[in-house]
């Protein structure tokens, strides 16, 4: 973090003017602080200045059990609290050795690819907006509003929702809450051709982005992109197909890349992946198993509630996994997926002791930051705010 | 499903693309290897990090040309005390490997890694920042999530959790 209060009129170097952009410029998407040199309308150099959203959620883990810091990670990339969740549980199963039931596999599967269509309308709305598309923005959150309603129908909440548990899913999913999705998922193509329809061909749109912020592939991986922004200019990885975790093994999906690395590379290859993941919310419900929700762990996974009112073990263990936590076997892991934006990894190291002695996430956003200097240097002022839209950084996964 | 107990025998492991290159280029450097719960570790001589990470990063059969992350552990009070832990990956192989490396508390610097890899600049501010191990040759170390002037290096294990007093 700069220091504070920020100064704004830094001297630039060899007679640059110093433009301080944010941290409350809208189109920062959060507070993200840009310093510009800027040269008559062209840049010279960029350096992000980020740390104000830092709330040291590293820290609190510490002082958390391993049940307890669930939560915590919804809170940190705010756009895919699901995704954070599962990282965090398959981390600490790997820690213990346990095996996910396959409904519970697949349920996260399906709230998972939900997830990221979320977070992508969210992107595209936004990002459509900053460069002046207003209707696509009212659009994605129409389709978005959906979506929060199926988590709200799974854990009673819209946004941290918190419903992976270490061992399987808080709840059984909801009577009725598969023919809802299953009716969102069949109309939900119609609404990406309506997106589509405003945006790809669009000629204002096309001139904001085609050959914009490019990014080579070489630079890309020295920098460390990820995900679509690592796609988009032509490295093919992605880790659903390359290392599949909870079950990805078992759908059929094709992984988007396209090689011009420019904004619009990023667009078509996350609208791309919009209708990919709606087909494997397809394949999901069609092939939904039955079966238990939750690991057979009675040490580590809460007992049903009705079992806690009739079966003296179920009460002993829910009270003792409440109170004192349960003990991890000492080791280290370090569990990568692929998020909306990239690889998000949680490394865990435990002790051996009922808390985490260190979680650390590897936040895609905070690796796709450092590619933005690379993208907008020897472009002009406009073309910016262009180019943090395509790199959809979120600062709460960037600041933790 | 049982966890397996951990291999530690460094012949055995030295099927794995990393390993195997990193002995054949000087055995030295190498401390101790591990593999558990399908990942493997190695720690390697501090002072040969930065040629390490070179040397995986340019290999020829199986280049590990991706830096995932990089952080540190601190494993107060006892010495070496931090561990500065590097995740990599293959991109064409989709193969990955941890490297560690262990400095001492009194006062931890390493070399940086940003000449390997630009990406690492963010992280080894952030590790500079949080935990006060220093990268020698860094091109802008400074402090990246608290304020310039803060105090103290909050992911430290001996720092109060209540601020000082």
């Amino acid at each position: 973090m700069a220091q504070f209060p920020p100064t704004v009129a830094e001297p630039g170097q060899d007679g640059t003017l110093v433009l301080n952009m944010g941290p409350q410029h809208p189109s920062t998407h959060g507070v993200l602080r840009l310093v510009l040199e800027i040269e008559g309308e062209s840049i010279v150099r960029l350096r992000p200045e980020i740390g104000y959203l830092h709330t040291g959620i590293e820290k609190t883990c510490e002082a958390k059990f391993y049940q307890q810091v669930v939560p915590l990670t919804d809170r940190i990339d705010y756009l895919c609290p699901m995704t954070n969740n599962l990282a965090y549980c398959l981390a600490v199963e790997r820690l213990l050795g346990l095996e996910i039931p396959p409904k519970a596999q697949w349920m996260r599967v399906l709230m998972n690819e939900l997830t990221r269509i979320n977070s992508h309308l969210v992107w595209l709305g936004s990002s459509a907006m900053d460069l002046g598309a207003m209707t696509v923005f009212l659009y994605c959150f129409r389709e978005r509003e959906d979506i929060l309603r199926f988590f709200e129908m799974v854990s009673g909440q819209r946004m941290m929702t918190s419903y992976f548990r270490i061992g399987g899913l808080a709840l059984e999913p909801p009577l009725g809450l598969f023919e809802k999705i299953k009716k969102f998922a069949d109309r939900f193509p119609g609404n990406v051709d309506e997106y589509e329809n405003l945006l790809t061909g669009n000629p204002i749109f096309t001139m904001r982005t085609k050959g914009v912020a490019r990014l080579s592939a070489d630079d890309a991986i020295a920098l460390g992109a990820c995900g679509p922004t690592l796609r988009a200019s032509g490295v093919d990885i992605d880790l659903r197909r390359d290392a599949p975790y909870s079950g990805y093994e078992n759908f059929k999906f094709k992984v988007p890349v396209r090689t011009e690395g420019d904004v619009f590379a990023r667009y078509i290859c996350r609208v791309e992946e919009l209708r990919e993941s709606i087909g494997m919310v397809q394949q999901a419900l069609a092939g939904m198993p039955e079966g238990p929700i939750k690991a057979d762990a009675p040490k580590v996974v809460l007992p049903d509630r009705e079992k806690m009112k009739t079966q003296m073990e179920a009460l002993i263990y829910h009270f003792k996994i409440i109170t004192e936590g349960f003990a991890v076997p000492a080791g280290e892991v370090y569990e990568a997926i692929e998020s909306p934006r990239g690889e998000m990894g949680y490394y865990v190291v435990s002790d051996g002791t009922a808390k985490p002695y260190r979680v650390h996430m590897r936040g895609p956003s905070y690796a796709n930051l450092q590619a933005l200097a690379k993208m907008c240097e020897g472009g002009i002022i406009a073309d910016v705010v262009a180019a943090i839209g395509s790199i959809d950084i979120v600062l709460g996964d960037c600041d933790r | 499903m049982p966890l397996a107990p951990p291999i530690t025998n460094i012949e055995e492991l030295k099927s794995h693309p990393a390993l195997g290159r990193l002995m054949a280029w000087n055995a030295s450097v190498v401390q101790a290897a591990k593999f558990d719960r399908e990942e493997l570790t190695i720690w390697v001589e501090k002072d040969a990090i930065r040629e390490a990470c070179a040397l995986l990063r340019d290999s020829a059969d199986c280049p590990f040309n991706y830096l995932c992350d990089l952080t540190c552990v601190d494993w107060y009070p006892s010495e070496p005390r931090f561990e500065v832990v590097y995740h990599l990956l293959s991109i064409p192989h989709k193969e990955r490997v941890r490297l560690k490396a262990r400095l001492d508390g009194s006062s931890p610097a390493i070399e940086s890694v940003t000449s390997v890899w630009p990406s690492a600049n963010f992280f080894e501010r952030e590790v500079f920042d949080l935990f006060g191990v220093r990268f020698t040759g860094h091109p802008n170390l400074k402090r990246i999530m608290m304020p310039d002037d803060w105090e103290g290096h909050p992911l430290r294990k001996d720092y109060p959790v209540e601020g000082y007093r």
